[in-house]
């Protein structure tokens, strides 16, 4: 069985984001960029179901500029077998990295498609579930567990109170929550090896896809800031502050 | 123009997060129509022909929506909603999962998590984990949002008359089915929606120490919640988490236990009201946040806590 695993280039969840003066957007010049970390567990997983002998070949792709590549070899380091880079230096909206996935199935015909729930840079949480619409695919979101089983997949998704598990026919697209692995680290010598490994370049003109955004960004602020606000001495106090000052309790 | 607000609920009672959403649909001003999609909903349907605001409730009752699967609201919603100008619904595990589709069948982009409405093509949202806030214009026909339900103060719940129409529209995409579902039986509230919430960090040392915590909660009416570092040591279990890469809250009182206040854990809870922080280092940076701070050993002090708290309580 083939899997199929989108991955994003974005800002390291450790650096902080520093919004541009002119409220254009976020500073990116200089920061370190690293795979979205749910898409680092979209890797893992297709990994372990091809440790397991459920996949056979996995497949990695990511759409963006030039040094995208870094994550797919980062991506073909920890295991998948081949890369694909759909190359563009335009933003790319959910919409749009949906229909260029869209094309990339139809060429690849995957069994399965895994993609992080959501990157952390948008946060829009819609490719994984806008490309199983446009390609008439079930879905299985906000995964914590994927077993296949003959021509079904069943995901155990986190969802508001609990657990739910569903029962997806394949081809199936999953997207994936924390709690469904913990990546492993890329050896050295698996970083040499995948130096070697097949990359596909490809630009939006290839897979037949416009580039047309739907949505514009007016501006980009940072967030209210926090004041530090008063040290109190002992419970008794901080007890009797949030009762008559702050009133919360 | 004309809104079309996707009701939340568990197919006996309708949740709150609707109400919160409806009165995002009046900022953006027109009639509001609700659609109740469920099996066996109809006292869900009553309880949204009463809410302000409401124009008309639609319901959709059928088995194939029982279970609130992704494929199948995608289609319902998809052709009830091509006939509105907005079709908005709550950005919880539901409306995150189905909307998405919408979007796509109707080929309109979607703006995911509004926390304002700045006019009706126009809205604001927090990118980056929150740490940017962007102010976002669809140009596309329909507008597909999604609406923190935090963000904005629900509509009443009684005083409203709209008129219910049952809609006989069966779409079972053949994709997917239920299997089962494991609902957290717990008598605290949802961390993600909770009033007050109460968090231990690596401080807390072990998972048998949140009990502490516990208790704390219990006395408060809070729900328990963790950072990142707690997690990944093993102390309790990821849905816990407080974060960006787990929940992110905004309750009236957030209170961090053995937190140090890592980029990551600030970037889930510091649109809370009031931020407590009790920590032995008195250089942790939860400390630029906290309103009240109590630099002090979390084991002495949370149980002086509690015994503080039965005293006012």
């Amino acid at each position: 069985m083939k899997v199929l695993v989108a991955v994003k280039r974005v800002i390291d969840y450790n650096v902080k984001v520093r919004v541009k003066p002119d409220n254009t957007g976020v500073d990116l010049a200089n920061v370190k960029m690293a795979m979205n970390p749910f898409c680092e567990i979209a890797v893992e997983e297709a990994v372990r179901l091809k440790e397991k002998g459920v996949a056979s070949e996995i497949v990695v792709v990511s759409i963006g500029p030039k040094a995208c590549q870094e994550q797919i070899r980062t991506a073909l380091a920890l295991g998948a077998d081949r890369g694909i880079h759909v190359e563009t230096d335009e933003e790319v909206q959910s919409l749009e990295a949906a229909k260029l996935l869209k094309s990339v199935v139809e060429k690849e015909e995957p069994k399965l498609v895994i993609l992080g729930k959501q990157s952390i840079d948008s946060d829009n949480n819609q490719t994984g579930q806008m490309l199983a619409a446009l390609t008439g695919m079930g879905q299985g979101t906000f995964a914590s567990e994927v077993v296949v089983e003959g021509d079904k997949v069943n995901v155990t998704r986190e969802v508001d109170g609990g657990l739910m598990t569903v029962a997806l026919n394949l081809p199936a697209v999953v997207t994936t929550d924390l709690r469904l692995n913990e990546p492993r680290y890329a050896s050295l010598p698996n970083i040499m090896k995948a130096k070697k490994k097949p990359l596909d370049s490809m630009t939006p003109a290839d897979l037949g896809v416009e580039l047309a955004p739907r949505l514009s960004t007016l501006k980009v602020e940072a967030p209210a800031s926090r004041q530090a606000g008063v040290k109190v001495a002992d419970v008794a106090e901080l007890v009797d502050k949030l009762k008559n000052e702050a009133k919360v309790i | 123009m004309s809104i079309l607000v996707i009701a939340e609920h568990d197919n006996s009672s309708l949740k709150q997060a609707t109400l919160n959403v409806v009165a995002a649909a009046k900022a953006i001003g027109g009639d509001i129509d609700v659609l109740v999609a469920g099996e066996n909903c109809g006292a869900v349907a009553e309880a949204a022909a009463k809410a302000e605001g409401v124009n008309k409730v639609l319901v959709a009752d059928n088995a194939v929506y029982g279970h609130f699967l992704g494929e199948n609201l995608g289609e319902l919603v998809a052709e009830v909603g091509k006939g509105y100008s907005h079709i908005l619904a709550a950005a919880g595990t539901v409306g995150k999962d189905f909307m998405p589709r919408v979007a796509a069948l109707l080929d309109v982009a979607q703006v995911s998590d509004i926390m304002r409405v700045e006019s009706e093509d126009t809205f604001v949202r927090p990118i980056y984990a929150g740490n940017a806030i962007a102010t976002v214009k669809s140009t596309d026909s329909i507008k597909v949002v999604t609406v923190r339900p935090t963000a904005f103060d629900p509509v009443a719940a009684e005083g409203g008359s709209a008129a219910v129409e049952a809609l006989d529209i069966v779409k079972d995409a053949g994709l997917s089915s239920f299997v089962s579902e494991e609902l957290a039986k717990s008598d605290r509230p949802d961390l993600a929606s909770a009033g007050i919430v109460v968090s231990g960090g690596r401080g807390m040392q072990n998972g048998e120490n949140f009990k502490m915590l516990e208790q704390v909660a219990d006395l408060l009416g809070a729900a328990v919640g963790a950072s990142r570092a707690a997690v990944d040591a093993g102390f309790v279990p990821n849905d816990m988490q407080v974060g960006q890469t787990g929940k992110i809250v905004a309750p009236q009182l957030y209170i961090a236990v053995g937190i140090s206040g890592a980029i990551q854990h600030l970037a889930g809870m510091s649109d809370s009201k009031v931020i407590v922080a009790i920590n032995k280092d008195e250089e942790a940076p939860i400390f630029q946040v906290a309103d009240y701070g109590l630099v002090a050993d979390l084991f002495e002090a949370v149980p002086q806590l509690e015994e503080e708290l039965k005293k006012v309580l």
